[in-house]
């Protein structure tokens, strides 16, 4: 156990400051951030660092179909550093707009479920009753259920779509931040502050938006970074199962699921390198979760 | 106790009861599977007869009445697709499944509790900071993705393994197993590690924690006291607490492990219920898809039911609390 971190900072630093200084403690979370940043960046500026836009058929050329890293274009114009599909597309620019959709419905998805969650949760613990205890009965028997499963029913029934995914992912995961929700605005419920307030006769929304939301927020912030690299893992199985986007919109699960049957005769990079992108986002994103809850956990807060 | 059992069985029924009427609504109610099935060219009778002849055409509180009385005879409805009972269908490729996860959870288990207990024991060590490295990484991989790296390393590059399939089976007692012939093994050994790598991240973790608290407590200080061997504390004391968390996991991960198991199923061509579903979703072939949903529900309920009554045999606390209830 090293000195407590807040022991170096001098009074009178706020609690972000604190935060900060906590989560920089560890090197490793601090190189999945910055891993995560970059990944990030790429997803949001794909379309100009891409050499070219995988989905342009007029930029594709089949006779450079399924060529190795490494390889020049036909045409001399362009080197394929991370090798061609089957269409002749450039593996590092389909990676780049995969990601791209992979992010953006993995954080849309974690974004509405802790929305969705934290509103309910917060009736839920702060009222309680019937409404509670017909909520939390939900909750148990969708958290009983796997989660990869009630997406897949959902998409069975809606087809598919980024619009229908999101809606499958928010509804395996909702349950997550209810639970959250519901036990920490419980226990702070009944806290001295919020008798203060009540007290005071502040309205009822002011006191559950004002006072007790922010004092439930540290754990939710925790789930929903562990959640978005579920999210982007689910959603990236789904669509490698073929039920998840459409062809139209190839997420990083896709351009795996595309490659696959080429890994047998040897041709990896049309698998492996949207698996490595894939991989890297979920455990850069892991590794910032993993240090997120230690600093935010005040239970584990060293002293 | 006899009790407790009753009460969990009334639970369980009406569990079953709710999660049938949302299954059926949630997979009966929408669209409808005639467009698949009949000819895009059927005249107007033709599409009614056919709708007539698989009761598409009575209300939908009549569909599951219907579908009540038969599920409690055992009846499922048939298949659109294979025209045979959906139950019989799953129940013929659950064995498949049922050994690829068991398998599984008999490695994730075996080689779990030794490691996670290695790296409680000495956490600062390298080996034990690379164990839970390691574990980091099982949580990160998705599972899709280790089983093409198995497949393109252990099949395609080394040619050690087969990719897919489960190759030949032997009966027992009706049924095909792969677990008794060494050509069995070498078919199952790549899914089942597939399956395995996320529970065994799950186990090394828990046995970790577990172990890393149980030595601060009182029992284990006074065991060493004692003069006991670091193997009997270790072994006995330590290990029998830290049993209880794992078992549960163990038992309530076990059905996640069949669900999971669709995506293992479908890489390796694994001819088990998981991939069944797969194909029954893609199909529409809502029977079969209605069947598996139950059958995972019974599956749960049964599994946690057990896991309650092993709770109350591991941990004497539980066992008083709920005969003095």
């Amino acid at each position: 156990m090293s000195a407590p971190a807040d022991d170096r900072l001098p009074l009178g630093v706020g609690p972000f400051a604190r935060l900060v200084a906590a989560f920089a403690d560890s090197r490793l979370a601090l190189a999945g951030l910055a891993l995560l940043l970059t990944i990030a960046l790429a997803a949001a500026f794909a379309p100009w660092l891409a050499p070219q836009n995988p989905y342009d058929l007029m930029q594709l050329d089949i006779l450079d179909s399924r060529l190795a890293p490494g390889s020049p274009s036909g045409d001399g114009r362009l080197t394929y550093h991370l090798g061609t599909d089957a269409q002749g597309r450039d593996m590092l620019s389909a990676i780049l707009y995969g990601l791209r959709i992979s992010v953006v419905v993995g954080v849309s998805a974690t974004v509405l479920a802790l929305l969705l969650g934290m509103a309910l949760g917060l009736v839920a613990g702060y009222f309680g009753g019937r409404f509670d205890t017909l909520l939390m009965r939900i909750v148990d028997i969708q958290l009983a259920f796997p989660s990869i499963l009630t997406a897949m029913i959902l998409l069975a029934l809606f087809g598919q779509g980024i619009d229908k995914i999101v809606i499958a992912l928010v509804a395996s995961q909702w349950a997550y931040y209810a639970r959250t929700t519901r036990s920490t605005a419980m226990v702070e419920g009944r806290k001295e502050y919020i008798e203060a307030a009540r007290l005071l006769g502040l309205s009822t929304a002011r006191i559950v938006f004002r006072h007790l939301l922010p004092n439930c927020l540290p754990p939710l912030i925790v789930v929903a970074a562990l959640q978005v690299a579920a999210a982007i893992a689910l959603e990236a199985t789904l669509s490698f199962l073929g039920l998840g986007l459409p062809v139209t919109e190839p997420s990083l699960g896709l351009l795996i699921a595309n490659g696959f049957q080429y890994l047998y005769s040897g041709r990896y990079w049309i698998s492996v390198f949207p698996g490595v992108a894939l991989l890297l986002t979920i455990l850069a994103i892991n590794l910032v979760a993993d240090q997120l809850r230690d600093v935010l956990n005040p239970r584990l807060q060293k002293q | 106790m006899p009790l407790f059992v009753l009460r969990r069985f009334i639970q369980a029924f009406n569990v079953l009861f709710v999660m049938s009427l949302l299954v059926f609504a949630g997979v009966y109610a929408i669209g409808s599977p005639l467009d698949l099935l009949v000819d895009p060219q059927a005249t107007t009778e033709d599409l009614a007869r056919a709708a007539a002849a698989l009761g598409l055409d009575q209300p939908l509180w009549v569909q599951y009445w219907r579908f009540l009385v038969r599920a409690i005879g055992g009846d499922l409805g048939d298949s659109f697709i294979h025209g045979s009972p959906a139950l019989g269908l799953i129940l013929e490729r659950m064995p498949a499944t049922l050994e690829l996860a068991l398998v599984a959870m008999l490695i994730a288990v075996l080689l779990g509790i030794p490691l996670g207990l290695w790296a409680g024991l000495h956490p600062e060590s390298i080996g034990g900071r690379a164990i839970m490295a390691g574990s980091i990484l099982g949580f990160s991989l998705p599972t899709f993705w280790v089983g093409l790296m198995l497949i393109m390393v252990f099949a395609v590059q080394l040619g050690w393994l087969p990719a897919g399939g489960r190759g030949p089976t032997a009966e027992v007692l009706g049924l095909s197993l792969s677990v008794l012939s060494a050509e069995g093994w070498r078919h199952l050994i790549l899914p089942a590690a597939n399956l395995a790598l996320f529970k065994l991240s799950l186990i090394i973790r828990l046995t970790r924690s577990g172990t890393r608290e149980a030595l601060q407590q009182d029992y284990v200080r006074y065991a060493r006291a004692k003069g006991l061997s670091n193997t009997r504390v270790v072994g006995v004391h330590v290990l029998k607490n830290i049993l209880i968390p794992i078992v549960t996991v163990v038992g309530m991960e076990f059905g996640a492990l069949i669900a999971f198991s669709v995506v293992t199923e479908s890489i390796f061509a694994w001819p088990g219920m998981g991939k069944l579903l797969l194909e029954s979703i893609t199909q529409l072939d809502r029977p079969v898809v209605v069947a598996y949903l139950l059958l995972i529900v019974v599956l749960y309920i049964g599994i946690n039911l057990i896991v309650d009554l092993l709770y109350a045999v591991l941990d004497p606390r539980v066992r008083i609390r709920r005969t003095s209830e």
